[in-house]
Parts: structure tokens; sequence; C-alpha cells
């Protein structure tokens, strides 16, 4: 065995790349509680306030700098430092913090309208390169775009489509560095390369070209590490060595791309056996342990992309989506994986404050310790941080070594990688349906082929009929779009670094959504148990709706409008998963509107479920806002009637607001009451839960005073958001939400 | 087949029972307290549940209930007023090993004992304790109460205390005193919970047109009522 493996177990991992299988000879699972914990020491203060002090500054400028004299690369920027002398992790996107990178890979345009915004100019060089010689893959996708795409683009029928931006949601194996060195990395490759043999086919001559530009790419990452004074070659030695060069992985990847998401992976157990050995070995004590990780994850809270106003209005508050994976069972033995590191990353919430990065993501399952179950609902109630992700629904199928993506998109580390698709818009194809395939807000023809409904009160089977119709032409515009976006993505935005860092024959996933989805099911309810008359316009476009009697809402848990909910998304997966995809690449389908349900909302006209034109959609799965009338538990029951394993294996979102003293008088109370909810929630197979444990009155106050919350930071869809840093439009949004309380 | 009538199920309730509890209200009531928050549920309802669909409702809810003995709680109205088909609920549950609360006042048309032996735990309101007392709060004798009070004993059930605290009313020496009382008439008591009045109910009364009968009495203090408590077990509760 290496050297640098000394004490550890041997086993496959010691033959090929397999850090699931080191990480389950070697971990040590924890029982126990969290009073072992550690506070930050001296040097993580110095480093956090100073910080503080540039997150302070850009909150004001927005952005704080931007280098626009060079273009995103793995090593294209030199060292750059917080506060050398007490940084214990180090290196920087770019040469100082928070100094964002221009990436034109994904478009041109795109990036002089990000300068724009903010009074910057692109370097003369770097401008005259990318408009003479080299293409992006935003041109190329519009040189392929049909005449339906680009429509279905410019109505909202498809939104925040990754066409002029990275795509993300590809979380590179990050853990292969510190445990193999890049060296072994590298020469992996190569065999692969020597291997991919037989005749040239286009798949062929892809997947050689894939692996050579990996391979450079891996030798990039060791260049990079170099300018900060580390020899990644060969593997780390030690803990800080482990988490220094996990952590070059990640840099490397946000050096080179401004995906929307770009996470990190699952590292509490893998980390969590260097400590151990370290600890062990007495060279280091439990607050240098902590140490590490609160600057690791000061070093994660301050990746930064840029993006257009546009895109903040979509997404706000500068998410990027360190989505860290914590906890989990194994498949086998059904063992926890939670380890003190576990309790170690979520403990920076204490150390360092609450904040929306990374995004903390707790793999739930019934088979948790007791212990740790308390310490996160406990620091939930604290923080409002965590999102909560049914391991028990997704370990059958991606195994114990997944991590999420983004928001709830798993997939297997270095064995999995997913083509992002954004979303379509249920609720405006239900208006098509209706409306002859007419745009209800731009009056323009959308989807041909269908008639404009003339009856006075809307008929269930009739509108039923008609909307299955047109959700598959609208899975076939999808299907189009997502396979051009994908194809010119990866022949010009390329995440090869990212990609060394998977296997070779990677498992691809083309991650389609929806939203709308309550409105959708209430509409049909509506329609189908209430008297739903259309008021139309002079060309004959339904512009508005008068419902008369009651009618079954998503959210009570009720059959009658749950079963709608569930037959919607079962049609639309199955039409989506009829058409072939780019690189053999398997559909799957998400529930998750991230902040965008207020964008598509805005963009949608008046639905039959008596929402009124422009009014924001309810985010992901969730029931439309004040319509969960049965309480919480009843309202949570019918999200988690929605079928992950069967048609929403990229996850389904829901996210949930519950006052403090509905949830009990004292923190044991209450501790124990969020436990439960979550068992109770996730034991029926529910997939995603985002816990917010707050008074309205506060976000209210929040709004008309940010300056007396700076750090408030609440869960909205997917993600985690400083509060200050929504549009009104968004803040409101989230205040209308349904609070539950209990009775 | 006996069928119920159900004013509305809340299924995230926390304050009428241990753990999470589903809390169904049952319509009709026979007392009129001047502080009661659910006027509404006064009337009894057309019947719209059988015993089969509400204790389905009910089970659903199963996950939320494996910790602290969570479980569903009758209340209302009275229960008490629709106890056949309570019973039959009951069965249902029992077989699905669900912890049942009955909250009630003690006041419906008699015959308790079967419907107490499905019953884990009951919250007993206590209206007040005089005779003239109980006659001006609620408009009923409190006769039915102690006949109640009777069967719960015989029973064996664990019972919880609830006792609304109107200022001037209940926030004194000799009412305290009194409660001692009437609670050494009460088995096994394992709890016992001061309620503050709060004038949440009021809108009700405004929609439904009924004069609200408390209109200058302003809600008891949170702090006040928790001290007054603290008072009660020190100084009174289970003295001679």
């Amino acid at each position: 065995m290496r050297e640098e493996w000394k004490n550890f177990k041997e086993g496959k991992w010691c033959e090929e790349i397999n850090v699931s299988n080191f990480i389950k000879e070697n971990y040590k699972g924890y029982e126990g509680d969290e009073s072992f914990l550690a506070s930050k020491t001296e040097k993580t203060g110095k480093v956090w306030s100073k910080c503080e002090e540039l997150l302070k500054e850009e909150l004001k400028k927005h952005v704080l700098d931007i280098d626009t004299d060079h273009m995103s690369g793995i090593n294209a920027y030199e060292a750059g430092y917080i506060d050398k002398e007490n940084e214990v992790i180090v290196g920087l996107q770019t040469d100082a913090p928070l100094k964002r990178i221009v990436n034109p890979y994904g478009g041109i345009r795109m990036v002089y309208q990000e300068l724009d915004a903010y009074g910057y100019k692109l370097n003369p060089t770097v401008d005259k390169y990318f408009n003479e010689f080299r293409k992006t893959h935003n041109q190329g996708v519009f040189d392929a775009y049909t005449e339906d795409i680009r429509i279905a683009r410019h109505v909202g029928l498809l939104t925040g489509l990754p066409d002029a931006y990275g795509r993300g949601r590809i979380i590179g194996d990050y853990r292969r560095i510190a445990l193999y060195g890049i060296d072994y990395l590298m020469e992996q490759k190569k065999k692969d390369w020597d291997n991919l043999t037989g005749p040239m086919d286009e798949e062929l001559i892809h997947l050689r070209e894939d692996v050579s530009v990996q391979y450079r790419a891996l030798d990039e990452i060791k260049k990079m590490a170099s300018k900060y004074g580390y020899d990644i070659s060969k593997p780390a030695t030690n803990a800080k060595e482990a988490v220094q060069w996990l952590y070059f992985g990640y840099l490397a990847a946000i050096k080179e791309n401004n995906g929307a998401a770009m996470s990190l992976g699952r590292v509490d157990a893998f980390l969590d056996i260097y400590f151990e050995r370290d600890l062990e070995n007495g060279t280091l004590t439990e607050q240098e342990v902590q140490e590490l990780i609160d600057q690791f994850v000061i070093k994660l809270r301050i990746a930064r992309h840029l993006r257009t106003p546009d895109y903040d209005e979509l997404f706000s508050g500068d998410p990027t989506w360190v989505t860290c994976s914590i906890g989990g069972v194994t498949e086998e033995e059904k063992k926890s994986m939670v380890t003190k590191t576990s309790y170690r990353i979520l403990h920076t919430l204490t150390n360092l404050d609450p904040a929306p990065e990374p995004n903390m993501t707790v793999l739930w399952s019934e088979n948790l310790p007791e212990s740790f179950k308390k310490y996160c609902a406990k620091m939930s109630i604290k923080t409002d941080s965590i999102q909560y992700e049914n391991d028990d629904v997704m370990r059958p199928i991606y195994g114990d070594d997944y991590a999420i993506a983004c928001c709830v998109s798993a997939m297997r580390e270095g064995k999995d990688m997913q083509f992002f698709g954004a979303r379509c818009n249920l609720a405006k194809a239900l208006l098509y349906s209706m409306n002859g395939g007419i745009d209800e807000v731009k009056n323009q023809l959308v989807v041909p082929g269908f008639e404009k409904m003339t009856d006075e009160v809307l008929d269930y089977e009739k509108v039923k009929a008609s909307y299955w119709k047109m959700l598959e032409k609208v899975a076939e515009i999808y299907s189009n779009a997502m396979n051009i976006i994908h194809y010119m993505h990866d022949k010009y935005a390329y995440e090869a670094g990212q990609m060394a860092l998977h296997d070779t024959n990677v498992n691809r996933l083309m991650a389609y959504g929806v939203a709308g989805l309550s409105v959708v099911a209430d509409s049909l309810s509506a329609i189908k148990y209430a008297k739903v008359k259309p008021i139309r316009n002079e060309e004959g476009i339904a512009i508005d709706f008068e419902i008369e009697g009651d009618f079954p809402k998503y959210g009570n848990d009720d059959d009658r409008v749950d079963d709608i909910a569930k037959e919607v998304l079962d049609k639309i997966y199955k039409e989506l998963a009829s058409h072939k995809c780019y690189r053999n690449a398997h559909p799957t389908l998400s529930v998750l509107t991230i902040t965008s349900n207020v964008v598509y909302g805005s963009k949608t006209g008046a639905t039959p479920d008596g929402r009124k034109a422009g009014v924001p959609f309810a985010p992901g799965a969730n029931p439309m806002h004040g319509r969960d009338a049965s309480g919480a538990v009843a309202s949570l029951n019918s999200v988690a009637k929605l079928k992950y394993a069967e048609c929403c294996r990229d996850g389904i979102s829901n996210t949930f607001s519950i006052v403090p003293n509905s949830l009990g008088h004292s923190e044991e109370e209450q501790v124990e009451n969020l436990v439960t909810l979550l068992d109770g929630y996730f034991v029926q197979g529910a997939h995603h839960l985002n816990v917010n444990v707050l008074n309205r009155e506060t976000l209210i106050d929040a709004m008309n005073n940010p300056e007396k919350y700076p750090l408030l930071t609440i869960r909205v869809s997917g993600y985690a958001v400083r509060f200050n840093r929504l549009t009104r439009k968004q803040q409101e949004e989230v205040i209308s939400r349904t609070f539950h309380e209990s009775l | 087949m006996k069928t119920g009538s159900i004013d509305s199920i809340e299924s995230f309730g926390l304050v009428d029972g241990p753990g999470i509890r589903t809390v169904v209200f049952l319509t009709g009531c026979k007392l009129r307290c001047k502080y009661c928050h659910n006027p509404e549920m006064w009337k009894m309802g057309k019947p719209n549940y059988t015993p089969e669909e509400l204790a389905q409702r009910i089970i659903r809810n199963k996950p939320y209930f494996r910790r602290n003995n969570g479980g569903v709680t009758f209340s209302g109205g009275e229960p008490l007023l629709q106890s056949e088909f309570l019973i039959e609920v009951c069965k249902i549950l029992k077989n699905e090993n669900i912890h049942i609360t009955l909250d009630t006042a003690g006041v419906g048309n008699g015959n308790y004992k079967e419907l107490l032996s499905y019953v884990d735990l009951v919250l007993l309101d206590i209206k007040h304790i005089t005779k003239e007392g109980y006659k001006d709060l609620t408009g009923q004798e409190m006769s039915s109460f102690l006949e109640f009070v009777e069967a719960l004993n015989k029973s064996g059930k664990s019972v919880w205390i609830r006792q609304v605290i109107l200022p001037g009313m209940m926030d004194n020496d000799d009412y305290l005193k009194g409660l001692n009382e009437i609670l050494k008439k009460i088995n096994h008591i394992d709890k016992i919970e001061f309620l503050p009045y709060h004038t949440m109910g009021k809108e009700k009364y405004e929609k439904l047109n009924i004069p609200y009968p408390l209109e200058n009495m302003e809600a008891y203090d949170k702090e006040k009522c928790q001290k007054l408590y603290q008072k009660f077990m020190e100084n009174y509760y289970g003295k001679n």
C-alpha cells in the first residue's frame, strides 16, 4: 500500500478509482451528540471578518470587482488570498476575493450585458478573440434552434434554458484528487483513451476527444495548485492536504465554469476518515479540525459568478448552489453514514453565522441516529439554512455514494452527470390547450393544430383530452431544445475539469423540469368539480375565468385533486421519455422552480383555478399559497403522494414555513416536533423539504427594514438566500406563502 | 349506519394532547360558554362522515404519530354529543393502535362508559368551580359535568385538566382554592393546564351576527397566566 494511505483499511479502492469503497471500508459512524464541537479559532475569526467587510461592500455595489483581462479557465488566474497568514485553506477563483470571472464560452452577448450592468469593459484583445475567431455555445444553439423552439422560449413556455450560460449541475468527484493524486487520475484517463478503439463512429470519436481534453484539464489543475505552492500530483498525506486537494478540484470547476449550480458533492464521511487518522496520530486537535472545515466553508461561501440583471431576477441573491450533501445511510446494512464531520459542517452555521452557502443538504433516513436528527432540527429552527432530502427513496436508485446537485438532483459521484434542462410551464400549456395554441399574453401562435374552445362552461374531459395532446407537443419541442443545447454545450463549453473527475463511461441524465404543477392540478380540479366559465377577448382567447362552486384543492390531502397532480406528472414524463436523448441520456424530471415561480407567474395569464394573470405560481411542488387549509400535515401529505421513483427522479421540491410557536413552546418540544414531522413526511416516500421556522411578521419587518436583519437567511425553493437579497416582488411572494400554524 | 357531523379537521395540532395530533372538530354543543372561540360549531351540523371515512382520514396521518404518543384528538363542539358515532370510529382506530384523546367539557347525553373504554386520554375542561358560576358562564347546570366525572373516574383513564383563565374571575385565591376542591373529585390527573383567555374568537361572532358576550374583556396576559399556574401548583394543588 502507498505510504500516503498508511493506517487506512485496504480494499478494492487500492486497485481502482473507487472512493465509495474507500469510504465504506474506513469511515467511523458517530452516534453521539454535538457536545464535542469546537468554536472558531482566532485565525478563522480574522479571515471571516475580512470577508464580512468585503461582503458588505459587495452588497452595496452588487458586484465587488470583475477581472476583464482574462477569460475563465482552470489555470487562467494568478494566486489570490483573503488574509494569507491566517488562511489554512487557500485558493480563490481569481487573484482577489469576490472578484468575478468573465466566462465568454457560454455566450459573448451575455458577457456584454453583464459588464454593462456594472460599468465594466472587456479587454479589447479578449473581445476581438471571441468576436472574430471563437464561436460560443450560445451561437451554436441559435444556429440549430428551430422556429418553434425560439417561439416557445420567447413566450415563456420554456424558460431558464441553459443556452447562454453554463448548464452546471455537474459534480466532479473532487475527492478523487485527495485520495489518488492527479498523476494516478491522469494515468487512468490515458489508459481509458488507449482502450477506446474500434470503428470510429461519431460516438467514439467524441468520447476520445473528451478524454483527451479531460487529461489536459487534470494537468491544468495540478499547475493551478502549484501557483499556491502545492504539489497535488500525489495523494494527500494528511487531513489538511485532503481538504486542500479536494478544494483545488472544486476550485478548478468554478474557475472553468459558471453553471447555475456548481455543487460540491458528498464529503463528510470521506474527510472524516482523514480527520480521524490525524486525531488518532495526535497531529490534529478538534479545534484544528474545525478550523479546516470553517475555512473550507469560508471559501465555498465566497464563490461567485458574473450574472446579468435578468438572471438575478430569476434566481435572486447570487446563489451558486455549492450543495453539500450530508449524512445518509449505507446501501447494504442501512448503517448510518453520519460522522463527526457531518456535525462539523453544519456547525459552521454557528461558527460563521447562518448563510445560504454551502447549500446544506441533509440526506434524511429513518435510520439516521436520533441525536443527529435532533441536531439538524435544532439548527433548522435556529438558522433556516437546511434542506432535507429522502435518502430512503434515493438510495435504492442511486446507491450510497450519490450527492445532490443544485437543489434536488441526485447523481452518483463520478458516475452520473446531468444535462440540466430548466423547465417548461405546465400552466401555460393548459391555457394553450383551450386557446388554440395561442399565447394568452403575447397573442402569438405557439403550438399549431389546436382549436379555440368556445364552450360557455369548460368540460373536464374535453379540456383534459386537449391538454394531453398539448403536452405531447410541448414535450416534443422541449426535447428537441434540450438535445440541441447539450450538443452545443459539449462542443463549445465542455466542463473538462469536472468531467475529468468522472468515470470515462459516464451515465448521462437528461434533466427535464416542470413549473406550475399546483396551478394545473387546481385548475383541472375546478373544471371537474366546480363550474368554470372562461371570459374571452375578441379573438376568443380566455383571459380570465369565473368559478361557481367549491372544488378540492391540492395541499389538503384530498385524493380527488392530488390524483390529478400525479396524473399530469405521469403524462408529461411519459411524453418526454418517449423522445430519444442526445448521447443516450436517460430522461428524468423535476418539480422545481427555485425562485423562478415569480417570473413564470408574471408571464402567465389568469388560470381556471382562480389565480389572476401575473400572480406568482407556488414554488416547486408546493400547494398554492393559502389553499392548503387543513394544516401542515395534510399539506405535506399531498406533496408526499407525488411519485419520485416512477416519474420524478430529478426531485420534487417542497418549501415549508412554520411559525416557531406552533412547533412547540420550549426548544426541546420544537426540536422533537420537527423531527417527528420530518420522519412522518419522509417515511411516506416524500422526496424533499425546505424548512423555515419563522414568523411572517419578521419577514415583513425585514422587508421594510433590511438593515435590521443583515443575516436573516431563509430557504426559498431548493436554495437558501439572505432575505435582503431577494427582489421586492420575490420578498412579497415569500411573505404570501402559507405559514403553517397549529391550532 | 351511524354517521357523524364534522366541522373541520386540523392535521397539525400540537396543543391538544401529546405529540403531533390530528384534531377533529365535531359539531354540536349544549354549552354557550361566554368565551367560546368556536361558536360556529354550536349547532349540530348535517352528517358528513361515516365512521370508516373519518377513521381513514386519521389513519392517513399515522406516520406522524409514532413519536411521543401522537394521535387523534376529538374536539369540537362537544364530542360527547356524537358518542355512538365516535365509538364506531374508535373501534377502527384501536385496531391501528392509534392514541385517542377526547377534548371535552363533559356535557353529553350520558352513557359514557363504552366510549371512554377506547379513549387513552381525556382533556377535561373545568368551566367554573361553583354551580352559580358554571350556570352563568355556560348557560347550563353543573350536574351533567359531575355525572361525566363519575364515569371518567370509573374508567380509570388519564386526565389532563384545562382551565381557561378569565381576568377578574379566575385569577384570585378563592377561585384557586375552589379549583383544588373540584380537582380532588377527579382521579388520575396527570397534567393541569391554565389557558389564558384570548379574543381570537371575536371575529367569528361578527361573521355569525351573534353579539360577543365578553365585549369589554381584555385578553389575559400569558405571563400572568403562567405565574398564576405556578402559584396554584405550589400553594393550592393537592393541599387539604
